[in-house]
């Protein structure tokens, strides 16, 4: 298998010339079959995501052809009844943001977030961020570890998947999760989230929402490949004066193991409403098993010693 | 970008984070109520009854034996149905038992429960027609052994979740939820001594157990939540207000109560037996108020982003970025992906 597809060198493709350089775009790649699918035997590279908010422009394309692509309903409410009384719009009237967050029936999440600059000459001016949210494929996914039916499981790409024949709807993986991403369908009874539109890569194609995004804030691709990316667009960002461009998930080494989904933020991670350092919960995992069977033993010596002794 | 709310915490200095219009970080677990927190007490109750009737076996005390066999056997029946109840798709239950999952609490526990009920029924039904009384024996021990740790395990059930308020204590809970167990199990006990009329022999030994475990049922609490205290965000308050906080209050009341009255349940007479069945209800409801208060303070906890992102923050400013390297269990291999270069 060789490295990455190959990419045309046209600075006029797509909309490369304005986010940055052939160094830190995808260019047209995104469009191409990639070459990840191999011989059989072949073990294809871990696939993910590199979300560079910094040319987001929240047009929620992303979500829509998630939506389409992966057959996710509406949810579950009064827009899902097919009302169209400004009631029931599920208007969360904070933002331009309707959608509020990851969730069984919301697969891609546009963030909207509008504040101020708190540096430089802009300062006090009215700024918006946005940002495209996704699972974000976990290389220390608590919420696989805490499967009990073996329905989370790790494809060959690596990312994270449900299997909906295996699932019998537990929910162990709602809290599990650090940034809160899976979640129960009601209706259904079963979790759902972002499958890194597992059947697209499967054949080579890229996934839904990484194919609609018009400024290729949403880059799919090899992860490594990802991070060099990510880095280089970081270092881009730094000289042209944007000091608070941060690399979000993006190290091997952190609580999660980095993750397979990683973004490029220009603020805090909780502005966008991710956690700030998250751990996987398995971590503690070996420390509670050796605590729950000293606490089961002391129920036993208590029960024991309570039968000591006279009446 | 939405409100920034000022931390409340003792031990670090005061803070402001921000936050996503204050919403949520995590998701509310979906966990059914109260499902869930009636299978953390029966299980806790059928785990401890089951050594008891082992025990009351072996020193001749037949009341107790039945006792002990008929309350954990039904506490495993009644914690079943509460947890494939609890299930998106209760028809597929049996997946629980698909594959054999150490990182999964959720899977050690069925394969404790599912043990524990096989066990805890035959010795019941033994007990109940008189047929094969040896392999009743045989089937209590077997359930008496799978008892503790079914009493234990439900700790790290919650603890092993991102909900901070269950998390930052895995190692009181399980502790919290043992002694809850021998409790609920000890005040199941002494009801059926004190309505059976028993004697004191028979009343002693749980009385013993009813008194030890509300004691270690309220230090436990009381640790938990000083442990809580000491972190910003006001993580605390999940157990300390709201439902959670009126449950608790409700659990310590009652628990003080029938630990000072399981005292007197060793008096001879009438009176002994109606301190035993007073003592034992109130131990018994309170164990069952501690389950609910657990459960109430995670729904809390999993909906206020500040309880995420103030420890997280003061974890950051005085130890550095966290790390998942350390104590992996050896089956974890299987889900992490695979090195290629």
């Amino acid at each position: 298998m060789s490295g990455r597809p190959h990419h045309p060198a046209d600075p006029a493709a797509g909309f490369a010339g304005n986010v940055g350089t052939p160094d830190t775009t995808p260019m047209t790649g995104q469009t191409e079959r990639a070459d990840w699918i191999g011989m059989p035997g072949e073990r294809p590279p871990r696939l993910g995501f590199f979300t560079d908010t910094s040319v987001c422009i929240g047009c929620k394309a992303c979500e829509v052809a998630c939506k389409e692509w992966n057959l996710v309903p509406a949810d579950a409410g009064p827009s899902g009844s097919g009302s169209t009384r400004m009631a029931d719009l599920d208007l969360l009237g904070m933002s331009y943001d309707n959608t509020g967050d990851l969730g069984a029936n919301s697969w891609r999440h546009v963030a909207f977030v509008e504040s101020q600059h708190r540096t430089g000459p802009q300062k006090g001016d009215v700024r918006w961020l946005m940002s495209s949210d996704v699972c974000k494929h976990c290389t220390h996914a608590a919420c696989l570890d805490v499967c009990p039916t073996g329905a989370l499981m790790r494809t060959e790409f690596d990312t994270v998947y449900v299997q909906p024949d295996v699932c019998n709807g537990c929910g162990y993986c709602v809290p599990a999760c650090p940034y809160g991403v899976i979640d129960i369908r009601p209706e259904d009874g079963r979790a759902f989230k972002c499958t890194l539109c597992y059947d697209r890569t499967k054949d080579g194609l890229t996934p839904a929402c990484a194919q609609a995004c018009p400024t290729e804030s949403i880059q799919f691709g090899p992860l490594d490949e990802l991070r060099e990316r990510a880095d280089r667009r970081l270092a881009q960002l730094h000289d042209r004066g944007v000091p608070e461009a941060r690399l979000y998930g993006r190290h091997p080494d952190d609580g999660v193991g980095g993750d397979g989904a990683f973004f490029l933020l220009l603020d805090e991670p909780e502005a966008y409403g991710l956690p700030p350092d998250p751990v996987v919960t398995t971590r503690d995992l070996p420390a509670m098993w050796k605590r729950a069977a000293l606490a089961a033993a002391g129920l036993a010596a208590a029960v024991a010693a309570s039968f000591l002794g006279g009446s | 970008m939405g409100r920034r709310s000022r931390v409340r915490g003792s031990m670090v200095p005061e803070a402001e984070f921000s936050s996503y219009y204050g919403r949520p970080i995590l998701k509310k677990p979906t966990w059914k109520n109260p499902d869930v927190p009636l299978y953390l007490w029966v299980g806790g109750m059928a785990g401890a009854s089951s050594v008891v009737a082992a025990l009351a076996d072996a020193t001749g005390r037949p009341v107790l034996r039945r006792g002990g066999r008929l309350v954990a056997a039904g506490g495993a029946a009644l914690g079943t149905v509460a947890l494939v109840h609890d299930l998106g798709r209760p028809s597929r239950f049996l997946n629980m038992l698909r594959v054999v999952k150490p990182t999964s609490p959720l899977s050690v526990g069925s394969w404790i429960l599912a043990p524990f009920a096989g066990a805890a029924s035959a010795a019941a039904a033994s007990e109940v027609t008189g047929v094969a009384p040896a392999l009743g024996r045989l089937a209590g021990w077997g359930a008496a052994a799978f008892g503790p740790p079914l009493a234990s395990y439900t700790g790290v059930l919650l603890a092993d979740t991102a909900v901070p308020a269950w998390h930052e204590v895995h190692g009181e809970l399980p502790v919290l939820f043992a002694a809850s167990g021998a409790a609920a199990g000890a005040g199941a006990q002494l009801i059926v001594t004190g309505l059976a009329g028993a004697p004191r022999r028979e009343r002693t030994p749980v009385a013993r157990l009813a008194v030890a475990g509300a004691a270690a049922e309220l230090a436990a609490g009381e640790i938990l939540e000083r442990r809580l205290e000491r972190l910003p965000g006001g993580v605390v308050d999940a157990w300390r207000t709201g439902r959670a906080g009126r449950w608790n209050r409700l659990a310590r009341a009652l628990t003080v109560a029938g630990g000072l009255g399981a005292l007197l349940a060793g008096l001879r007479g009438p009176s002994g037996r109606v301190a035993a069945v007073a003592s034992g209800a109130a131990l018994a409801a309170g164990s069952l108020a501690t389950r609910f208060a657990a459960f109430e303070a995670g729904l809390a906890s999993a909906a206020d982003p500040q309880h995420v992102v103030a420890p997280q923050r003061a974890r950051l400013a005085t130890e550095g970025p966290a790390s998942a390297e350390g104590s992996w269990l050896a089956g974890e291999r299987s889900t992490r992906p695979v090195p290629r270069s």
